[in-house]
């Protein structure tokens, strides 16, 4: 398989879907390079910080994407941080696209002039790159999101992360702690049901829950779309490249004027083909990644709600032991303190989740505006780079032959 | 018109009649003249036949060698004149007696003029001075159930004066243009003109039409049917010869045609169509042609290496129009989620901006549902076309290839009768002898027209590929600088939508 170092000159470019990171400089992390070795990918987190609490001022990790789930799950099981958005884990690298279109390029090998089969190897293979930068990308959000929070930059687990100089050997989850996850994700869906039908007290929960629900299932759905409509436009780009080869081996045999012009039209569509796929990728960054990534981020704002809703229903609970308990008169003391708990824990819950929520409306906004404008930008730069390459192309072949046009005019 | 040429058909038969019989009407005006001055003998000396003296044998016999060498003389002559006038005949056969005086009528040329040796003149671009302008319009469904079949008006405009008006318009089914593909391709095929096939037939297309169905997709299969009749109308009438034709003429004006039947795809020519293609097939296989022009083999291995290659790229073009329409649909489903999540957005300014973004993905869908339109129309159906133009030329080589083997059967019988004659001759049979001369010149004449057929074959084909790849540049640089436009349209639009998309997109708060 291929083996791919990637140098991330730039990261400020690539990070386009959320905008208030790493404004504190006393803890700045960034993946400068990483390794794609057959299915696994291993990423070089680099750190640098002017805070006490780690034992260098600048060092580098290596962590592999099990590393970074791993973290995600610590930090939500984590009772602290119950009242706070989760940055949501970065997904799997997912090689399967291109590698898919690899094997069939090597079955149609034989079908394929030498060039076309060079240009779209050399497609794919830009294609598997765009793929590794997307996933280191969503990698390096991930941390920066957990270092520019204030409460969650503390966090031991995330420390230990970032120092730690051996590999963290991961411990699999045996099929126990699979079983047990896999039975809270059917408690959580069970919930998500009970709670959508309660109406809170609290206006603003109320507010957020309905507008979160139905928000979430929207983008969703845009986001599949979309996927589909960026992939349609991969398949575009990709036919120019065979049109353009099969016209270049035309032209080649071809002995009358009519040869410059398809070498031209060839030409032509060579470059339309990179200005398509620049169009393509453009959109997948900009559009498709932004509602991919939202799409988590409001799931992530939804475990919120559920964890403060299951905090209510722990507080409900509670009253009612408390007055069986006062009922039977027995272990009254215990159901009091079990209640103010519940009560403190609630409240808590609800006052981070408030500002969580907000902060989270804001910028939410602000990156849909960052990405919409930028995403215009660039479609309208593109078609201007376009509309100059068509109308080139026009003139040469025209100059050639107006007269030959008149002709045909007259006849036609 | 119609005297005139009654009386050129009767010079026709009357000249066949000639050449057809010259060999042995030499001896028949011998024998006339023989008798001639036999009778004057015997009138002026007042003799009777029985008392003829071998003095006025001989003197008979010195007018009948006289006569004989005079009778042959008169043979040669005919020989002589039979190419003049085979090459009238050529001209009359087929076509009008306006090409009689054509070089009078404005400056169009035959296809195959004897009388014009030069293949400069040929090669000259002919300055029309005619206009003739065809359009293909206003399908009708005529008829009910599965006996419902389309019409299509076709509509000329012309300051040709072979035709009763200058513009006219009459009603054709699909048969009809099939019908007259058959009756051109009989006429033309053995002299090795390249005649535009039509589009193919569609039994799919057509019941979804038949039936009734008014979905977009049969609108669309009418559509491209309507444009490639409008196509194929439109080349024949650009080739010189064909434009003469009265088949072709009487397609454009007559009010109503007779059906032509045996374009149905289940009839009786139907079928012998499929046969003599397997035996042609056969053919192809088993001859091996002993070409003496290398011309011709390079320009049928040209023509070969073209084909295939454009069946690639018409394949391309057609992935990319299906891919473009994918994407067409793909946009506007995006197109549609996207103001449903503007809708339930409650961020004004942001919700404000994504209906904004499902408005310029609706229009783009749009754009890029008319350009996969002009891809389709533009690129795909003309490389389809070219590909059964591509076949036609490479039935023109077919022919030649057939008139040459012709002409090697004509050769080889020829040399079987001669062997015939040669073993009579030995075995001493007076009485076959006779007959077996009359073969030996019987089939000499076959042999020197096979030949000659085969000489204007290969002349015609070498015209009309020249023809042919002249047409075809000038096809395809207006059909790219065509797809070209268009393609430069859809980018300004699409600037232009995104620019409008812009401000707003700015203005969130």
């Amino acid at each position: 398989m291929i083996k791919l170092i990637v140098q991330l000159s730039s990261p400020s470019l690539l990070r386009s879907v959320s905008v208030d990171l790493n404004n504190d400089s006393s803890l700045l992390i960034d993946i400068p390079d990483a390794l794609c070795e057959r299915d696994k990918v291993k990423f070089t987190v680099h750190t640098k910080t002017t805070l006490n609490s780690f034992q260098k001022p600048d060092f580098s990790v290596s962590r592999q994407h099990e590393d970074f789930i791993w973290l995600h799950d610590t930090l939500v099981e984590t009772e602290e941080y119950a009242g706070l958005i989760i940055p949501p884990a970065p997904p799997k690298p997912d090689f399967e696209s291109p590698r898919e279109k690899m094997h069939k390029l090597g079955e149609g090998e034989a079908t394929m002039t030498k060039e076309e089969y060079t240009k779209m190897k050399q497609e794919l293979e830009a294609e598997y790159l765009a793929v590794f930068k997307k996933t280191v990308q969503v990698h390096e959000i991930f941390l920066q999101r957990l270092s520019s929070h204030p409460n969650l930059s503390k966090d031991r687990n995330f420390q230990i992360f970032l120092e730690y100089d051996q590999d963290l050997s991961v411990r699999r989850k045996n099929a126990k702690e699979m079983f047990g996850g896999f039975f809270k994700n059917m408690v959580k869906s069970a919930d998500e049901v009970l709670i959508s039908g309660i109406k809170d007290v609290d206006e603003f929960f109320e507010q957020e829950k309905t507008f979160l629900l139905d928000y979430f299932s929207k983008i969703k759905d845009s986001t599949a779309k979309a996927e589909k409509m960026t992939r349609s436009h991969k398949n575009v780009a990709d036919d120019y490249i065979h049109i353009s080869a099969t016209l270049n081996s035309i032209a080649a045999d071809d002995n009358t004027a009519l040869k410059q012009h398809l070498e031209k039209f060839a030409e032509l569509l060579e470059k339309l083909r990179k200005v398509e796929g620049r169009v393509a990728s453009d959109q997948e960054l900009k559009l498709t990644e932004l509602l991919r990534y939202y799409m988590r981020d409001i799931q992530a704002a939804k475990d919120l709600l559920y964890r403060r809703a299951r905090a209510l229903a722990d507080y409900e609970n509670s009253n009612k032991a408390l007055d069986k308990a006062r009922l039977k008169s027995k272990d009254v003391a215990q159901a009091e303190e079990n209640q103010k708990q519940c009560l403190l824990k609630f409240d808590k819950l609800s006052e981070s989740g408030k500002k969580e929520l907000t902060s989270f409306k804001g910028r939410r906004v602000v990156a849909f505006r960052k990405n919409l404008i930028e995403m215009a930008e660039l479609e309208i730069k593109h078609a201007k780079q376009c509309v100059i390459l068509h109308s080139t192309c026009i003139d040469l072949m025209d100059s050639s032959f107006i007269f030959a046009v008149v002709q045909v005019r007259g006849r036609r | 018109m119609q005297v005139h040429r009654d009386r050129i058909l009767i010079k026709k038969s009357e000249q066949i009649w000639i050449e057809d019989n010259r060999h042995w009407l030499g001896w028949v005006e011998t024998f006339r003249i023989l008798l001639v001055f036999l009778r004057q003998q015997l009138v002026y000396n007042y003799k009777k036949v029985w008392e003829l003296d071998p003095g006025d044998v001989l003197g008979c016999a010195q007018m009948l060698i006289f006569f004989m060498f005079m009778s042959s003389d008169a043979t040669v002559e005919l020989t002589l004149t039979a190419p003049n006038s085979r090459g009238r005949k050529e001209i009359i056969g087929p076509t009008e007696p306006l090409s009689t005086t054509v070089n009078t009528h404005g400056k169009l040329h035959v296809a195959n003029t004897s009388n014009k040796p030069s293949e400069e003149v040929e090669e000259e671009e002919s300055g029309d001075t005619f206009e003739l302008n065809i359009a293909v319009t206003n399908p009708e469904k005529m008829g009910d159930g599965m006996n419902a079949y389309m019409t299509y008006k076709v509509s000329t405009q012309t300051t040709l004066p072979a035709f009763r008006s200058k513009t006219f318009s009459v009603r054709r089914r699909f048969s009809d243009f099939l019908g007259l593909y058959e009756k051109l391709s009989v006429k033309y095929n053995l002299m090795g003109c390249i005649i535009p096939p039509p589009p193919q037939k569609s039994v799919v297309g057509m019941t979804k039409v038949k039936v009734g169905k008014e979905d977009p997709s049969s609108a669309e299969f009418v559509e491209k049917r309507r444009a490639a009749l409008e196509r194929y109308l439109q080349r024949v009438v650009s080739h010189p010869a064909l434009l003469q034709d009265s088949d072709v003429q009487e397609f454009l004006e007559r009010e109503e045609l007779p059906r032509a039947v045996n374009t149905q795809a289940l009839s009786g020519s139907g079928f012998l169509k499929m046969i003599n293609k397997a035996s042609d097939a056969v053919n192809k296989m088993t001859i091996k042609m002993n070409e003496s022009d290398n011309w011709f083999e390079s320009k049928l291995q040209e023509v070969e290496n073209e084909e295939q290659l454009l069946r690639r790229l018409h394949a391309s073009v057609d992935s990319l129009v299906n891919h473009r329409k994918e994407l067409c649909s793909n946009t506007a489903m995006f197109a549609k989620s996207v103001a449903m999540l503007g809708s339930s957005e409650e961020n004004s300014a942001l919700s404000r901006a994504l209906s904004q973004l499902a408005e310029v993905e609706d229009k783009l869908e749009q754009l890029h549902q008319e350009q996969a339109f002009s891809d389709f129309f533009t690129l795909t159906e003309l490389l389809a076309d070219y590909l059964r133009l591509l076949g036609a030329v490479r039935g023109c080589f077919e022919q030649r290839m057939k008139a040459w083997q012709r002409w090697q059967e004509a050769q080889s019988t020829l040399q079987k009768k001669r062997e015939a004659e040669a073993k009579l001759l030995w075995s001493n049979k007076p009485d076959k002898l006779q007959q077996a001369k009359e073969d030996i010149t019987e089939w000499e004449a076959k042999v020197g027209q096979c030949e000659r057929d085969f000489e204007r074959i290969s002349s015609t084909l070498r015209k009309e590929v020249h023809r042919f790849e002249k047409e075809k540049c000038r096809d395809f640089k207006h059909h790219i600088v065509k797809y070209l436009e268009s393609l430069l349209r859809s980018q300004h639009r699409l600037v232009k939508c995104w620019e409008a998309f812009l401000p707003e997109a700015k203005a969130i708060v």
